[in-house]
């Protein structure tokens, strides 16, 4: 499968989580555009470890060439998963606080 | 067309199609519900690539404990019927002009990057993924990130349970 599909099936993911965040103002929903984002990353990640792989793997059947890149992604899963236990904390908080979780009310922070 | 040409265009697709319904989905339980369907399609991507031990961790962690303590806390909040008013159009327009201007210079680099042309991902081969050989690396090379994130995963777990504890709010 050419590179060229993943590449772009992780841009055009990305992308949809980019307008996510600039346009929803529900917390939750901009937390959740960025674990898409994240995931878009996580694919584009595997598909270039493979593709590593296979150029050795035309030579060396048994080269472990692009493992890196797949334990990276799993270092990112981590990350993420502690992410969101802290950022989930921080919404309910912010609820707490306001009853709401648009962030427009954030700006009360400027003060 | 092969099964794996189907698969791939299928799950893509799929991928898709999820992500922008988490993107209009008025009510945030919907794009929950969407967003998991973006991380099986995704898992399947890893299962074709033969990135077993990946598709695995992702179903697990995203679409089983992640999207649960989403779900859980949009439940706890009654959030489920409530819809954000519509206004500022003006800022989803310009949102979404702004996403869609770094999609284009995206795909306009990708289409003229000439080294990406003849590349390809080995499908279906390749026993990189599989989780004998992933596991020897992260043992012996890795060893130090892997027990850093262990530190990580505990000042997460204390910082949430500090930020989340029911105390004297500051400013009420």
């Amino acid at each position: 499968m050419p590179i060229e599909y993943y590449i772009m099936l992780s841009v055009v993911l990305f992308c949809i989580g980019v307008v996510g965040v600039l346009t929803r103002r529900n917390a939750i929903i901009i937390f959740m555009c960025i674990e898409l984002m994240l995931n878009a990353v996580n694919l584009m990640l595997v598909a270039f470890s493979k593709m590593h792989h296979g150029a050795e793997y035309l030579t060396n059947p048994t080269s472990t060439a692009g493992t890196d890149a797949q334990l990276f992604v799993f270092f990112i899963m981590v990350v993420a998963a502690a992410e969101v236990s802290v950022g989930l904390a921080i919404i309910v908080m912010l609820y707490r606080n306001t009853h709401s979780v648009d962030v427009n009310f954030l700006n009360r922070l400027k003060n | 067309m092969s099964t794996t040409v189907i698969l791939f265009w299928f799950l893509s697709a799929l991928a898709l199609l999820g992500a922008m319904m988490v993107l209009i989905s008025k009510n945030p339980v919907f794009s929950v519900l969407w967003l998991i369907v973006v991380f099986f399609a995704i898992s399947g991507h890893y299962l074709l690539l033969n990135a077993q031990f990946l598709a695995i961790v992702n179903l697990i962690v995203y679409a089983g404990a992640i999207m649960v303590l989403f779900l859980f806390v949009i439940m706890l909040m009654n959030l489920n019927s409530n819809t954000e008013p519509q206004k500022n159009t003006w800022l989803k327009v310009a949102g979404a002009i702004a996403g869609g201007s770094f999609m284009l210079i995206m795909i306009d680099v990708l289409i003229d990057a000439k080294d990406m042309q003849t590349k390809t991902a080995l499908i279906k081969e390749g026993n990189i993924g599989l989780i004998k050989n992933l596991g020897r690396v992260l043992y012996n090379d890795y060893l130090i990130p892997f027990e850093i994130t262990s530190v990580l995963f505990l000042s997460a777990m204390v910082g949430a349970v500090v930020i989340g504890k029911k105390g004297e709010a500051p400013n009420q």
